[in-house]
C-alpha cells in the first residue's frame, strides 16, 4: 500500500504513529496548510453516551476481511491496537461493560466543542464537515424539528454538511433552516439530489475555499438511496442516486476552476466510497460516513489518477476526524490522518455549549427523565442481524400488539445502556425517534415474509456495494431462520420457523411492525415500547434473536463469541 | 417552496405547449411514412424472443453509452439514459430500451433520422429486479449496453 502511494502520486503520510496515544491523546502535531475536521452520523447526541461497536459486521466478496469488515481482535490486530487498551474500548465490542464503566461515556456536543476548539488553536483556517445525519436520532431533535442540533452545531462551527436523515424533517423543514438559518454560516452541498422533472440541482453541488492561500474544494454526496431507504413522500420531486459519472465531471470542473485539493464529503457509506474511490480520478480524500464505521486509520485507494484517501469516522459524537495536507507549489507534499476518539472524561466541557445544551433542554426535562424501567442487561443495537435492544423492541411489539412476529428496522443508530441503568424515556427516544413512528399490524403470508427478509439480506449483501443501502439486516422477533450472505439474491434465506413450526408460504402470519415508508396510521412506536417497559419494570436477560449464518468461513467480520 | 413549484409548473406547461406545437408542425410528412412499428417485437414475452425479433443478437459495445439508475427509486418511473458515441457507432438509424423482467420486455423504439445525435432520455416501467438493455442499430449492425436495476421494497437504511 505504501509503495503504491509512493509511485502513483500521493506522498507517504507524514508520520508513522503508534496507535497507542502519547501522554495527551488530543495532542495531534500539525502537518502542512490545509486542515479538515471531520464528524458524521452524529444523530442528535447532543450528551455524552455510551455506543457498542459491532461484533458482527461482515464483508462480502471484495469486502471480506478487509476494513471495516474487521471486528474485534481482528480489528485491533489489523491497526495494531493494544487490547484492553482505551483505543481498543473506542473501536471494538470486546469487554464491553468492564471497559465501559472503566473509560465513561463518549462524545458529546460540549467535549466535542472543547476538542474542536484545541485543533483549531494549531490549524489556522481549518473548516469543520459535518457528513449528515446531524439532525436526527434524539428526541429534543423530533420535538425541535432539528432546532436543538440546527443551534448546536451554529456554536461548534460547523462549517459545511450534506446529509441522509436531515430529509426525513420533510423537504420544506430542510429549506426553511437552511435558507433562514444557515445561510451564510453552515453550507449545506449535495451533488446528487436533483429535480426529478428537469435535473436541475436543488443544492449546491459542492464549495470552493481558500485555505492559507491553497484553493480547496469540497464536493457534497448526500446519501443516494434517501428516497428508497426512507419514505420518499418527505422529499417530493427530488432524485438522489451515487451519479458517479456527474461527479467525475464535477470534480474536473473544480480542477479546472484551480483546486489543489478535492475533497468528497460523502454519505455513501465505507463500501460504496472504496469502489467510488477505485473508479474516479482526482479525489484526493472521501471523508465518509452513513454505515458508521470508525476505521482509525485512512485506506489508500489506487484508481487511474493516483490514490484517494477513504475515511469513516463512526458515529453518535464519538469520534473527530483530522485531515491535514501540505500543500506546495500546487500539488500535496504529504499528508496525516487522526481518528480521535472523545472520551468525555479527558476533555472538560466547553460552558457555552453546556449552558446551550442545557437551555434547549430544559422545556423537557420532565418528560426526558422519565424513569421506565431498570436494566439487568446491556442493551445495544450495532450488528449485521439483531442487537439486545432491538430484541427488546421486537418483545414489546409482540406482547403489545399480540402477534406472534414483530419485525424491527435494522437502524445503525440507537445508543448503548450498561446493566443497572435506568431506562428513560430519552433512552427510548435515541432508538426511535424518527419522524414516521407508526406501529403498524399486517397479515402476511409465508411468501411474503421470506420476500423481505430476502430484499433487506440482499440490501445488506448483494455483491456490489453500489447495490447496497448501508442499513443492518431488519431485525426479527418470533421468527427464526438460516442466512447464506454469500448466496445470490432469493437464495440466501432458508428454514424459515415460528415456535419450531416451519413457516408455510401460503399460510398467513400477523406481524407487527414499525416505521413503514409508506404513509400509515398507528401507535407511535415510543408509546407501545414505553408502555410496555413501565409494566415489566425490571428488564432480565435478553438474548437477540439472530439467525444461524450459513456458508462464511473465516469471516473475520463475525465474532462467533458473541 | 411555493415559488419554486410555481417555476416548475410555468416551466413543464412551456415544454407541454412546445412538444404540442413540434408534433402539430415541425414532423415532416416524410417522417411520417418511414416509422413502422416493430409490432412482433413489442409483443414478445420473453427477452431473446424481443432481441430476436429486433432483427439479430445484438455485440456489446462500449459505443453504446446507458445510464440507469443502480437501485430504482420508483419502479413505476425508472429514469433511463441512452448515448452513442458515433465516432465508433456511425449513422445510427434506431435505438432500442428492453427491461429483462418485464411481461414485454420491449420498452421502446426509436427510429433516429440521419445526421441526429443521439441522446435518449425517458421513464421506463421496471417491474423487478434484471437487466435493462440499450440496443442500438448502426450501419445495419445491432449493438448493445446493459446495466442491472434493483427495485427493491425499501426501507430499513442507516
Amino acid at each position: 500500500m505504501l509503495a503504491l502511494a509512493a509511485a502513483s502520486g500521493l506522498p507517504l503520510p507524514s508520520i508513522a504513529r503508534t496507535s497507542e496515544a502519547p501522554s495527551d491523546p488530543y495532542s495531534v502535531p500539525t502537518v502542512g496548510n490545509v486542515h479538515l475536521m471531520h464528524i458524521t452520523d452524529v444523530h442528535a447526541q447532543l450528551l455524552p453516551v455510551h455506543y457498542r461497536e459491532p461484533a458482527v459486521n461482515i464483508g462480502v466478496h471484495g469486502a471480506r476481511n478487509r476494513p471495516p469488515h474487521l471486528v474485534g481482535e481482528a480489528l485491533l490486530k489489523h491497526f495494531t491496537i493494544a487490547p484492553g487498551s482505551r483505543t481498543a474500548h473506542a473501536l471494538s465490542h470486546l469487554d464491553y461493560v468492564a471497559a465501559a464503566a472503566q473509560y465513561g461515556r463518549v462524545g458529546g456536543f460540549s467535549h466535542i466543542a472543547t476538542l474542536i476548539k484545541r485543533l483549531r488553536a494549531d490549524r489556522p483556517g481549518a473548516l469543520l464537515l459535518d457528513g449528515g445525519d446531524l439532525w436526527q436520532g434524539s428526541a429534543t431533535a423530533l420535538w425541535t424539528k432539528g432546532q436543538d442540533m440546527v443551534d448546536a452545531s451554529q456554536l461548534l462551527g460547523v462549517d459545511i454538511m450534506t446529509g441522509h436523515w436531515e430529509f426525513t424533517l420533510g423537504a420544506e423543514r430542510v429549506m426553511d433552516i437552511l435558507d433562514n438559518e444557515l445561510k451564510g454560516q453552515v453550507e449545506f452541498i449535495a451533488h446528487n439530489v436533483k429535480d426529478m422533472d428537469f435535473g436541475d440541482a436543488v443544492f449546491a453541488s459542492h464549495t470552493l475555499r481558500e485555505m492559507n492561500g491553497v484553493p480547496v474544494a469540497i464536493i457534497g454526496q448526500a446519501f443516494p438511496y434517501t428516497p428508497i431507504a426512507n419514505p420518499a413522500h418527505f422529499t417530493p420531486g427530488w432524485t438522489f442516486g451515487i451519479q458517479e459519472r456527474e461527479l467525475q465531471e464535477k470534480v474536473n470542473e473544480v480542477k479546472a476552476a484551480g483546486a489543489q485539493v478535492v475533497v468528497l464529503l460523502s454519505h455513501n457509506g465505507a463500501d460504496t466510497d472504496i469502489k467510488l474511490a477505485s473508479r474516479l480520478s482526482g479525489i484526493d480524500a472521501i471523508l465518509g460516513g452513513h454505515t458508521h464505521d470508525a476505521i482509525p486509520r485512512a485506506l489508500e485507494i489506487a484508481n487511474p489518477g493516483g490514490v484517494t484517501l477513504v475515511t469513516n469516522a463512526g458515529s453518535n459524537g464519538k469520534f473527530i476526524g483530522v485531515l491535514d495536507f501540505a500543500v506546495r507549489g500546487g500539488r500535496i507534499r504529504d499528508w496525516s490522518y487522526e481518528l480521535l476518539p472523545v472520551f468525555a472524561e479527558l476533555l472538560p466541557p466547553d460552558p457555552d455549549m453546556e449552558a446551550l445544551i442545557a437551555g434547549i433542554r430544559a422545556p423537557f426535562l420532565t418528560r426526558l427523565n422519565e424513569p421506565l424501567a431498570q436494566t439487568d442487561a446491556l442493551l445495544y443495537r450495532r450488528g449485521n442481524f439483531s442487537g439486545s435492544m432491538d430484541q427488546l423492541i421486537c418483545d414489546a411489539l409482540m406482547e403489545e400488539m399480540d402477534a406472534p412476529i414483530a419485525l424491527s428496522p435494522g437502524f445503525r443508530w440507537g445508543t448503548t445502556l450498561l446493566p443497572g441503568e435506568i431506562v428513560t424515556m430519552e433512552h427510548l427516544m435515541s432508538q426511535v425517534a424518527i419522524t414516521y413512528p407508526e406501529v403498524t399490524l399486517t397479515e402476511m403470508t409465508g411468501a411474503r415474509l421470506k420476500q423481505v427478509l430476502e430484499d433487506v439480506a440482499d440490501n445488506l449483501f448483494h455483491p456490489d456495494p453500489y447495490y447496497q443501502q448501508g442499513g443492518d439486516m431488519v431485525r426479527a422477533g418470533g421468527l427464526q431462520y438460516a442466512i447464506a450472505p454469500l448466496a445470490s439474491v432469493g437464495s440466501r434465506i432458508t428454514d424459515l420457523s415460528l415456535n419450531g413450526e416451519p413457516i408455510e408460504a401460503d399460510k398467513t402470519y400477523k406481524v407487527a411492525g414499525w416505521a413503514s415508508i409508506q404513509k400509515t396510521q398507528g401507535e407511535a412506536i415510543w408509546d407501545v415500547v414505553s408502555r410496555w417497559l413501565r409494566r415489566e419494570g425490571q428488564i432480565g436477560a435478553l438474548t437477540p434473536n439472530v439467525p444461524a449464518v450459513t456458508g462464511l468461513a473465516n469471516n473475520l467480520g463475525l465474532d462467533e463469541g458473541c | 417552496m411555493n415559488d419554486t413549484t410555481k417555476g416548475r409548473v410555468s416551466r413543464r406547461r412551456l415544454l407541454n405547449w412546445a412538444a404540442a406545437l413540434g408534433a402539430l408542425m415541425t414532423l415532416p410528412a416524410r417522417a411520417w411514412a418511414t416509422v413502422s412499428r416493430p409490432e412482433t417485437a413489442f409483443d414478445a414475452t420473453a427477452l431473446d424472443q424481443a432481441l430476436m425479433a429486433l432483427g439479430q443478437t445484438p455485440t456489446r459495445h462500449e459505443g453504446v453509452i446507458f445510464t440507469t439508475p443502480d437501485i430504482a427509486e420508483n419502479g413505476a418511473v425508472v429514469p433511463i439514459r441512452v448515448e452513442v458515441d458515433q465516432t465508433v457507432l456511425p449513422n445510427v438509424s434506431k435505438v432500442s430500451v428492453l427491461v429483462e423482467m418485464n411481461p414485454n420486455p420491449l420498452a421502446a423504439v426509436f427510429d433516429i433520422a440521419p445526421g441526429t445525435e443521439v441522446y435518449i432520455e425517458t421513464r421506463v416501467k421496471v417491474a423487478q429486479t434484471g437487466n435493462l438493455y440499450a440496443v442500438v442499430e448502426s450501419d445495419g449492425q445491432l449493438f448493445m449496453a446493459s446495466r442491472e436495476t434493483k427495485v427493491t421494497l425499501g426501507g430499513c437504511g442507516g
